[in-house]
């Protein structure tokens, strides 16, 4: 039964043939040999209140992990007592007494920088980020160099990850090639090869026609479009939100108007085509009406939200901070206030950070002149914590599935993600929900250090995750 | 003060003294030898990433009447073409020992950048279309010696306020001192949110400037009707162009500025700019009295903080 077990894990992450493996899972087959003569490799986690949405459960209790897959939750203390395998079994205990034990959060929607961009971000800093803020999966968004637009940039990019790698990557495939808006990318070979979904993220297509067909050739293959929404003329030379502070600090802005026209837009091509359209990095109150309207109407639309666009508002450029300055823009209190109902509501579907790494010099420059983004994977957990859950507007519970079993099902990720569940792959993540901290850019995992939550006191920070059944403690 | 970076962030008291130290200064300018010792020694360097003869010229005037060092860099010669950084120019600025930047360029916020990343004063020449300090003042001086008391009266000011750090920092400086402040323009050259500000807003020239007792005309950008802002300077100058004939919803004795350079016939025209009729129009005044109000401010800023009094 262990046996089959083990196999049903490594199926579970197969993806079109490359199975996803992470830091040190090759080397630990090399060094532990006798896991070729059945020697069982058994974790522990006592004491913990483990919380998995995906099966309904937040109870004290222990996980028990065997190799690289989950066995099962029991009460405290009972883990140690099961005894269901003949075969040598060595065991090793982690005590979380106090601390959350959840699945290892899942962003659909980061930046990792390579290949191409590597002075910004890595696979391997990018991914200890992500195992820094709790997560065990991200999906890299396709706006690298070259694009992921070929087969070659998504094998690349997961071979990288498996030497390297502290969280499992799945590419973004691009819309169009080199994501210049025109030819569409084979993206059957994008799936085949390992592309979990498709995006215009960036680089916001403009022709109508164009999303038309890319929305149908996606359908087609079963692919989430994932949009950017963005009207480019509107926001031409923008480089914040339009309205007052703008006004005030002589900055040209970006209406909102801009995101809502794209979304309404995007909303009805994917009902004409049923492509399931997913909308990138909601930011406006006008767009969260739309999706809400959208999804009471039936349409298979689902959207997402970043801390900084339920934290912050436009205000925070003031002084012109380039590390206030992303796409879309921070914008005004009411917005804000619109992106926490529609995550309270359920119109929202996941939390995620739009990690979005740039080099100190490229951000220490003109307020016109500076790159879009912030990184985001190392506060994401404490700002939802901190700004959502303890103030009440969403529950534990509710948060924690917007990071792991929800965004898991909203881009396809395979059965068996985001979820603690007997027989999946052991991604973990331990969290210590007391701790107050104070966000310090010079102590990232990141390369980058672009943040406004720079000397911000937040409270809950990942303790460690567990990836594949290996312990990543940075 | 450290910084003349915006009028938004200067004090009433800051305003009124740079006012009533360059009245005094106003003097000197007006001698026939203008020239004082009160900041020998030290070096202005003017920095401009924007072409501007009349603003850089007016601080370089206002610099060596005071025995000051005035050096000046303008982007195209310097090596800012060899794709340098501003903070990298400014760094190797203030290494030469500069003792005050006066800095102009095309991006807001620019000096507030320097401001941060060095340790000597600097002056706003300009950014963009956030603030022109200087020129806010000196727009107050002018006023203030025609009408004696800012406060109370209403101030109109015409023209593209979109993309015009005039505008603003007029706003700022003449709210402050208790202004009344309409802003006129054509809708799509209105900022948005200009609700939102102490003014009030029109897109009607005829009733915003009814009943003005000043009128501050901005210069109209040609670009803005090739950016599809407008459809030709032909309709601008007709709906806006501040004419003997449309003065006459102000106030008789209206008094007509113009920060300069003028568009002959397109913002306003030739007879109000010279002043035909009795209109009473400042505008060569105003360019006198910036280099009174620029010596003011780089004596702030540079001059030795102890000695309070001007050395004749």
């Amino acid at each position: 039964m262990g046996r089959t077990h083990f196999s049903l894990a490594f199926a579970s992450v197969k993806v079109h043939g490359l199975t996803v493996k992470v830091h040190g899972l090759n080397s630990y087959s090399e060094s532990n040999p006798e896991m070729m003569q059945e020697k069982r490799l058994r974790k522990i986690l006592t004491g913990g209140r483990i919380l998995d949405p995906s099966q309904n459960i937040d109870r004290l209790g222990d996980l028990l992990i065997e190799d690289d897959h989950i066995v099962g939750i029991f009460a405290v203390g009972e883990a140690a007592r099961n005894t269901n395998t003949q075969s040598t079994v060595e065991s090793e205990t982690i005590d979380v007494r106090g601390k959350l034990v959840t699945p290892g959060l899942i962003d659909i929607h980061v930046h990792l920088r390579e290949p191409g961009q590597e002075y910004k971000e890595d696979l391997e800093t990018g991914t200890k980020a992500a195992a820094a803020g709790g997560f065990t999966r991200v999906c890299c968004m396709p706006n690298t160099v070259p694009a992921i637009d070929t087969a070659a940039v998504v094998r690349q990019i997961l071979e990288r990850t498996a030497q390297v790698g502290s969280a499992h990557v799945h590419p973004i495939g691009a819309a169009t090639q080199a994501m210049q808006g025109d030819q569409l990318t084979e993206m059957a070979e994008l799936k085949a090869s390992g592309a979990i979904a498709i995006s215009d993220d960036a680089y916001p297509l403009q022709n109508a026609e164009t999303v038309r067909r890319v929305m149908e050739y996606c359908a087609m293959l079963g692919l989430v479009f994932m949009t950017h929404n963005e009207d480019k003329h509107l926001t031409e030379k923008g480089a914040m939100n339009e309205g007052y502070t703008a006004t005030v600090m002589g900055i040209a802005g970006m209406p909102r108007i801009a995101e809502d026209i794209a979304v309404a837009r995007n909303i009805m091509l994917a009902q004409l085509t049923g492509c399931r359209l997913h909308l990138l990095h909601i930011s406006t109150a006008g767009t969260v009406e739309l999706l809400r309207r959208a999804k009471a109407g039936g349409i298979n639309v689902t959207g997402e939200a970043c801390p900084h666009h339920w934290a912050l508002t436009d205000e925070a450029c003031m002084g012109y901070d380039t590390d206030a300055k992303m796409n879309p823009p921070l914008r005004t209190v009411a917005d804000c206030e619109a992106v926490k109902r529609g995550l309270a509501d359920g119109t929202i579907d996941c939390i995620v950070t739009d990690h979005a790494p740039h080099a100190g010099y490229e951000k220490e420059v003109e307020f016109d002149a500076a790159p879009f983004g912030i990184i985001g994977l190392e506060t994401s957990f404490a700002l939802t914590y901190t700004h959502l859950v303890k103030p009440g507007i969403l529950d534990l519970s509710d948060a924690i599935a917007k990071m792991t079993c929800i965004p898991a099902r909203t881009i396809g990720l395979p059965e068996g993600t985001g979820t603690l569940k007997s027989g999946a792959l052991a991604d973990v993540a331990i969290f210590d929900l007391e701790k107050e901290w104070t966000v310090d850019r010079n102590a990232v995992q990141s390369k980058s250090k672009n943040t406004p939550f720079h000397s911000m006191t937040v409270q809950g920070k990942a303790d460690f995750t567990i990836v594949a059944g290996q312990v990543i403690r940075l | 003060m450290k910084h003349l970076l915006t009028l938004r962030e200067t004090s009433v008291d800051d305003i009124r003294y740079l006012l009533d130290t360059a009245t005094a200064f106003r003097e000197i300018v007006a001698r026939p030898i203008k020239k004082v010792p009160t900041l020998r020694g030290r070096a202005m360097i003017t920095l401009f990433y924007e072409n501007s003869t009349r603003t850089r010229t007016s601080f370089e005037m206002a610099a060596k009447i005071m025995s000051a060092e005035a050096i000046n860099i303008s982007v195209a010669q310097s090596s800012v073409v060899k794709g340098e950084s501003l903070k990298d120019t400014l760094l190797t600025l203030q290494a030469l020992r500069a003792d005050c930047i006066v800095m102009r360029h095309p991006c807001s916020g620019t000096p507030e950048f320097a401001a941060n990343h060095l340790g000597i004063p600097i002056i706003n020449a300009g950014d963009g279309r956030h603030e022109h300090p200087t020129q806010g003042l000196l727009d107050l001086l002018t006023i203030r010696q025609h009408k004696q008391d800012i406060a109370g009266l209403t101030v109109a000011i015409v023209g593209d306020i979109a993309h015009s750090r005039v505008a603003r920092s007029n706003l700022w400086g003449l709210t402050k001192m208790g202004a009344k402040v309409r802003l006129v323009g054509p809708r799509t050259l209105l900022p948005p949110d200009a609700d939102q500000l102490p003014v009030e807003v029109f897109d009607d020239l005829r009733t915003g400037i009814e009943g003005a007792d000043v009128v501050n005309v901005l210069r109209l950008q040609t670009e803005r009707q090739e950016r599809g802002l407008l459809p030709s300077l032909r309709e601008y100058s007709r709906l806006f162009g501040i004419t003997p004939h449309s003065l006459k919803a102000a106030k008789p004795d209206v008094l007509v500025l113009h920060p300069g350079p003028m568009n002959r016939g397109i913002e306003i025209s030739a007879d109000v700019a010279d002043g035909v009729g009795g209109i009473r129009s400042a505008i060569e005044e105003q360019v006198t009295n910036g280099v009174a109000i620029r010596m003011a401010a780089l004596y702030m800023l540079m001059g030795a903080s102890s000695s309070g009094s001007v050395e004749a």
